[in-house]
């Protein structure tokens, strides 16, 4: 008798809590996510200005449209592109200065924030900032080049070298950020296990090797996940930059969309893509916190 | 409880009719896209004027920076707080928000004021007989030169009237080490100005409206591949300055306000902005500064009097106070048109208003435009925003060189064909 009645209160009081918690996420989600996603969705198969409804329905040529532009070709390379670099260059850099960062000495502290800084300032001030940067006239590096006297090159109007200019910039503003996060990670690393391994007579490196970075690894994992995720979100940096130009050269996804769909009024196909790199997120979030996320 | 809300209601209706009709406000909201404060400045007191001579009227401004204006209209005019009086550039979008139905009708309101406005504006603003708003001002596209540097390399900018003249004195200037020309790339649209306005020189209106209709193989025909072939033989020249494609036309703006080129191919009003824009504020002066037309080409259909350039007015929405209407009436009276011709702003469309253009430069421009028989409004306009993109897009290509006149004409046909 007292158990059941026990057993019925905690499941009454999950149930309680069940449907006092999940209605209001649930309608945030779908209010927010589920329906326009729907929406742009059922928009892409239309033929539609963003005037009145849509009527004109057009199957799937949207996406064909999409599919034939050559600016999507060059999108989806830069997006691949950022990550690329992302991975390559930007997390080893960012562990790298964490390692050294993380122990305690005069000056970590500052040089940390001073590290970190970069991804405090907005986006879009960092595009101009960085577009003064690059001015081939004016700019800091055409000043640079002037002095070793060179003729300075104009980073952002060349189709070669628009792209690197941005990725710089994407280096320079987000290694901070993963710095932090494995610095924050290394601090709550159990210090008793290096000592052992000192105690057993591992040099630095063994212990780098085989102990802080391992334990690292979920950290590792999830900073992959940022910097995949936000290479494929990257827009606000690249406006102010170069818009996507020249010749769509330093285009990425959602600048695309924004530039093809939204300023042409083509809100169909401006869905269309929308879609197309919604599936991409989702099937990269998905596949990615079964195989590599499992554990964490 | 009770009384005190009877004694308020009283109140209230003592109040009201007291008070008259000062209590029945109607607000205009009225959005535009001006960022010269001294132009706005002038528009206030065209509004103040308007409330004080329509007592109970409202004109309450709105500004959207241009980009996001163009962004964020179609949503705008759907919600349920739409502006009342909206800017626009005619052609395509015009043609978009007419079918939609969004627009107000005003052809009967309007009868009169429309008299007093130059057909060729009025017709942008026309479709199948019904007006739909009033222009208010027009520009020209056309070469802006600095005599100095002109004269560097021994040419004279006046004296540039066929397409070899121009060549001639673009590789004079590259030879005299004077870069020729200045264009703000990043922009896209102030690259298109060479391939437009090339094919209103090569097709003429017929060329034009052919193509609207696929006739001659649409865009993709002779005149347009002309037009590109054309563009090319300039942009072989290398007549740009280092970077174009990078420039914002702001940037380039201020580039030729600086006297670092010689020329540029811009629109009328950057007479006045290349001296906002200059570092030193104060620009090529008067003396220093020339403009001339758009040379002829050879072989061209179009005459040599036709023009290219804008055509501004403003748009009455659906369902907003006959107040909007006779406020946009007021905008365009000849007394508004001609203390904003005289201040230099525009170019007026009222007939006769030009009369009070003071400055000689602004005075020629009011000519030319005076004297054309057929102004095409810019292509990125006209042609609506997917279209004119992709104008914009390929002409740029070609002035970068990843694009071949041929493959320019048929990526601006197939966006035509494509549709919205």
């Amino acid at each position: 008798m007292s158990t059941t009645a026990l057993g019925r209160a905690a499941t009454s009081g999950k149930l309680t809590a069940v449907v006092l918690f999940l209605p209001p996420a649930l309608v945030l989600f779908t209010l927010f996510v589920i329906l326009p996603v729907g929406e742009a969705a059922w928009y892409s198969g239309f033929n539609w200005n963003g005037f009145g409804r849509p009527t004109n329905w057009i199957g799937f040529t949207n996406y064909d449209y999409v599919f034939e532009a050559r600016a999507f070709g060059l999108a989806l390379r830069n997006n691949v592109l950022i990550i690329v670099i992302s991975l390559g260059i930007q997390l080893p850099l960012a562990l790298t200065l964490a390692i050294l960062l993380a122990e305690k000495f005069r000056g970590a502290v500052a040089l940390r924030m001073l590290f970190f800084l970069p991804y405090v300032l907005a986006e879009v001030a960092t595009g101009l900032i960085f577009s003064f940067v690059y001015d081939g006239d004016y700019g800091l590096l055409a000043g640079v080049w002037r002095f070793f006297g060179a003729e300075p090159p104009h980073l952002l109007a060349s189709t070669q070298t628009s792209m690197l200019a941005i990725l710089i910039v994407v280096v320079w503003k987000y290694f901070g950020f993963h710095m932090m996060l494995f610095i924050a990670a290394l601090q709550g690393q159990d210090q008793h296990l290096v000592e052992a391994a000192r105690i057993d007579g591992a040099s630095r490196w063994q212990v780098l090797r085989h102990i802080t970075i391992p334990l690292l690894y979920p950290t590792i994992r999830l900073s992959v996940f940022f910097a995949v995720v936000g290479s494929l979100q990257l827009f606000d940096l690249v406006m102010p930059l170069t818009r996507g130009g020249p010749a769509d050269s330093s285009q990425t996804m959602v600048s695309f969309l924004y530039s093809h769909g939204v300023t042409r009024m083509r809100i169909g196909y401006g869905s269309a893509i929308g879609v197309i790199l919604f599936v991409i997120c989702v099937t990269f979030a998905v596949t990615y916190k079964r195989w590599f996320m499992r554990d964490d | 409880m009770n009384a005190i809300k009877h004694s308020l209601y009283a109140a209230a209706a003592v109040l009201a009719v007291s008070a008259g009709p000062s209590l029945a406000q109607t607000t205009v909201k009225w959005m535009h896209l001006e960022v010269n404060p001294a132009q706005i400045k002038i528009w206030e007191e065209v509004a103040r004027e308007f409330e004080a001579k329509n007592p109970g009227t409202k004109i309450e401004m709105q500004f959207l920076e241009n980009e996001s204006y163009k962004a964020k209209l179609p949503t705008l005019l759907q919600s349920n707080d739409r502006p009342h009086i909206i800017y626009s550039w005619a052609g395509g979008v015009l043609k978009a928000q007419v079918e939609a139905g969004v627009l107000a009708d005003i052809t009967d309101q309007t009868k009169d004021t429309a008299a007093t406005i130059s057909a060729g504006a009025m017709s942008a603003f026309t479709r199948d007989g019904r007006v739909y708003g009033l222009p208010f001002a027009q520009s020209q596209v056309g070469i802006l030169y600095n005599k100095e540097l002109m004269a560097k390399a021994k040419v004279d900018g006046s004296a540039i009237k066929t397409w070899d003249d121009w060549l001639a004195a673009i590789k004079a200037l590259k030879a005299a080490g004077v870069t020729p020309l200045t264009v703000g790339g990043a922009d896209k649209w102030p690259l298109h100005f060479y391939w437009t306005h090339l094919a209103v020189r090569l097709g003429g209106k017929a060329g034009f409206e052919a193509a609207l209709k696929g006739q001659n193989g649409g865009f993709e025909g002779e005149v347009f591949q002309k037009s590109g072939d054309l563009m090319k033989q300039i942009v072989d020249l290398q007549p740009f300055q280092n970077g174009f494609l990078g420039f914002k036309n702001p940037q380039s703006t201020g580039f030729f306000g600086d006297g670092k080129a010689a020329m540029s191919l811009v629109i009328s009003t950057v007479y006045h902005q290349q001296k906002a824009l200059a570092a030193d504020k104060v620009g090529i002066t008067d003396d220093k500064i020339g403009w001339v037309n758009f040379p002829s080409v050879p072989g061209g259909k179009g005459e040599p009097t036709d023009t290219l350039g804008g055509i501004n007015g403003w748009l009455v929405t659906k369902g907003a106070p006959k107040e909007a209407v006779e406020f946009v009436k007021h905008f365009v009276s000849k007394d508004v048109q001609m203390r904003l011709a005289g201040a230099g702003f525009l170019i007026p469309v009222v007939k006769g208003a030009d009369e009070a253009i003071s400055n000689a430069f602004m005075r020629n421009i009011a000519q030319n435009l005076a004297r054309s028989n057929y102004h095409q409004n810019f292509y990125d306009q006209d042609l609506g925003p997917s279209v004119g993109r992709v104008v914009n897009d390929a002409t740029a290509e070609l002035a970068g060189g990843s694009m071949t006149p041929r493959q320019v004409a048929k990526a601006v046909q197939d966006a035509f064909k494509q549709g919205n």
